[in-house]
């Protein structure tokens, strides 16, 4: 076989060679379009997920408001959100004001705010494993709503703000324990598995010694469920979300360099602060999140690599956020009617069908040679 | 000081650990029993019946503690060494979730009321996680590998947790007798089943040594280990085997207790450095030495009851841990 030994000079049957210098700089210039382009794909297969994602999400939480045991029309929905009362049905206000739509924006809310935690995380840390729930941020909101729940049979509204309580009291240690040191996502971690487990014997001591009635309450709530949605609950859901995730990100364009690695990200300008920063943020939305809901299993750690499937790898905090809502509301969805007669709370639902979706993730990103 | 040397004060100094925890672990208790009594008990010359009981209760727990200590610290190191994670505990493999399926469905279902009862359950639920896990995560193309493991372990082992949680939240009666057994305990086991429970240990064991060159290479990375020549998928089999075989032996018999593994890894690692020749053997002491601790300080810190000792790892282990990463050299793994 010869050699293509000819440029496109012959075939253009140009002897002297001048000509094509113009043809090269259009070539280099369509080198330099083709690049860019290449470059704006990805950005717009993210933002194209994004989109999709919103209707998702939207989608599934008209799903969740309008059907269901008690089915609602889109056109009485849209009239009780009005404030209207429905003549044929003057009760359909309540059960949607009150039951129906708190439940599935909470859901929305927090899986949002699991998921982009969990996504935080895991691309920060690099480390699969990694999110809000192994550094005992849930572990600390269960201890304390467990606490709330059995010793001072606390009701209502104050059982969140205990979760809310132990689990920002549990940022708060891991900050203090964070500062001034070198890799210090490596040792807060490590130390948060340590709060982890001792929070986690305190769930397990008061498990043992309350009453069996007030332990089957505590394990409703540690399994995480959507049962106490309310408004009250939904604004402080919503407070902690409108100021988290902004700054959170803010954080992104570091959370990107800080994959690298830590020397690597700190020589190219992305200080170790900046990701510490960002797992601090990250374990404060999931404080909200756990308050609302109890610890819902799998969230944060699923949203985050499906994500990243849709997009083609990039990690999106917004991608994880969205997928994490749709998760928790579907899944809210399937725990109510999978079963008749049976109400599965959220989080068993999230890991019983969170676990096959994860290995299919694994599988599948073997096959692609990725993994 | 050579390292030789420092490495026989430190052996020396575990073992005189071990030692003493094990003579608190027999003459401390929720009941005191004289030291003399205890004295006699142990050499035959009577002590009064009830004394006798008390002793041989304390005997059998203190076998239980010095299994399951050394188990599960072993089984976290091999753990840490296969999926080359910080944070993997050897429950990872979906040991301890399976085992807590299997004996939520004894329970629930089957009305399994004793602990030797529990104990098959348990292996078994144990042993099918396991080789799930592992089937799983090789079902990929290349194989299983350490990343594909983790993830692999973890979903299975939080569905599996989904499962249990889901047939207890129906079912109060259940869930009365599990959450006993849940806590992880080491009291309350007759030597009868320390001895059914022995072979697997043993096993468990022997195969985590005779791996432990190979955790060294595998710890280097694929592309190392290969270059080595070692068998990457046959040493991580053996590993597996290994943690699951003992970690399912430790949770049948005390419960899951979670914190051990994990974390007495990290404190070898700390004293000892990367090399699993080092760390293994370490652990084999560090584990029975904090389980008995804690177990002992759990029999009187709340007199006339006692506190497990899957929470009392904890409550004693952790302000050693969370001072270890404070001021000492991380060794990477």
């Amino acid at each position: 076989m010869s050699a293509p030994v000819a440029p496109s000079v012959d075939r253009a049957g140009h002897p002297h060679g001048r000509m094509p210098r113009g043809r090269d700089a259009v070539e280099a210039a369509a080198v330099v379009a083709l690049v860019a382009r290449a470059r704006r794909r990805p950005l717009r297969r993210v933002r194209l997920v994004i989109a999709g994602l919103v209707v998702a999400t939207g989608a599934v939480v008209l799903a969740r408001v309008l059907l269901g045991e008690y089915t609602v029309t889109l056109v009485d929905f849209v009239h009780i959100l009005r404030g209207e009362t429905i003549e044929a049905a003057p009760g359909a206000s309540f059960i949607v004001m009150e039951a129906k739509l708190p439940r599935a924006l909470i859901g929305a809310l927090a899986g949002a705010a699991f998921g982009a935690a969990g996504a935080m995380f895991q691309t920060t840390l690099r480390n699969p494993l990694a999110s809000p729930d192994i550094i005992g941020i849930s572990l600390g909101a269960s201890a304390a709503a467990v606490v709330a729940l059995t010793f001072f049979d606390a009701q209502g509204f104050v059982v969140p703000l205990a979760a809310l309580a132990g689990a920002l009291a549990v940022s708060l240690v891991m900050y203090l324990v964070a500062r001034g040191t070198s890799f210090a996502g490596q040792r807060m971690v490590l130390v948060g598995i340590g709060i982890a487990a001792l929070l986690a014997s305190v769930i397990q001591f008061v498990m043992t010694r309350t009453s069996i009635q007030d332990a089957q309450a505590a394990l409703v709530w540690l399994t995480g469920s959507l049962n106490r949605a309310s408004w009250p609950l939904i604004g402080l859901l919503a407070l902690g979300i409108a100021v988290l995730v902004p700054a959170l990100a803010v954080n992104v364009r570091r959370m990107r360099l800080a994959e690298l690695g830590d020397e690597l990200s700190t020589t190219l300008g992305s200080p170790a602060s900046g990701a510490r920063l960002g797992l601090l943020l990250a374990v404060a939305l999931s404080a909200f999140a756990t308050a609302a809901t109890g610890p819902i299993s799998f969230v944060a750690f699923l949203a985050g690599p499906i994500s990243r499937r849709l997009t083609g790898g990039r990690p999106s905090l917004w991608a994880a956020a969205l997928v994490g809502a749709v998760i928790v509301v579907a899944s809210d969805y399937l725990g109510d009617y999978l079963i008749p007669d049976v109400n599965l709370p959220v989080g068993v639902v999230t890991g019983a069908l969170g676990a096959p979706l994860m290995l299919a993730v694994v599988i599948s990103a073997g096959r692609h040679g990725k993994a | 000081m050579s390292s030789r040397t420092r490495s026989l004060t430190l052996t020396g100094a575990l073992v005189v650990l071990v030692g003493v925890a094990v003579l608190a672990s027999i003459t401390i208790g929720s009941r005191p029993v004289a030291f003399g009594d205890v004295v006699a008990v142990l050499t035959g010359n009577g002590g009064d019946l009830a004394d006798r009981g008390v002793v041989e209760a304390r005997i059998a727990r203190t076998a239980v503690g010095l299994l399951v200590g050394a188990g599960l610290a072993v089984a976290g190191a091999a753990m840490q060494g296969l999926t080359r994670n910080p944070l993997a505990d050897p429950g990872l493999l979906g040991v301890n979730a399976g085992a807590s399926l299997a004996v939520v469905v004894a329970i629930s279902i089957f009305g399994v009321g004793t602990l030797t009862g529990y104990v098959w359950w348990a292996m078994a639920g144990a042993g099918i996680a396991a080789v799930l896990v592992h089937a799983l995560a090789g079902l990929a193309r290349g194989g299983v590998t350490p990343l594909r493991l983790t993830l692999a372990g973890a979903a299975v082992s939080a569905g599996l947790a989904s499962w249990s949680s889901g047939l207890l939240v129906s079912s109060q009666q259940s869930l009365d007798s599990f959450r006993f057994w849940q806590v992880g305990t080491i009291g309350g086991r007759g030597l009868d089943l320390v001895i059914t429970v022995l072979p697997f240990f043993a096993v468990g064991l022997v195969v985590v040594l005779l791996a432990v060159r190979q955790l060294n290479a595998l710890a280097l990375g694929d592309d190392l280990a290969r270059g080595l020549g070692e068998s990457l998928l046959l040493a991580r089999a053996a590993v597996a085997l290994g943690v699951a075989v003992l970690c399912g032996a430790a949770t049948a018999l005390a419960g899951p207790i979670g914190f051990l593994g994990l974390v007495v890894p990290h404190v070898a690692r700390f004293v000892v450095g990367a090399d699993h020749r080092r760390i293994i053997p370490v652990c084999l002491l560090i584990g029975p030495a904090l389980l008995l601790v804690a177990d002992v300080a759990g029999r009187v810190v709340v007199r006339p009851t006692e506190v497990q000792a899957g929470i009392m790892t904890a409550v004693v282990g952790v302000p050693v841990f969370v001072m270890l990463v404070r001021r000492g050299r991380m060794a990477a793994l």
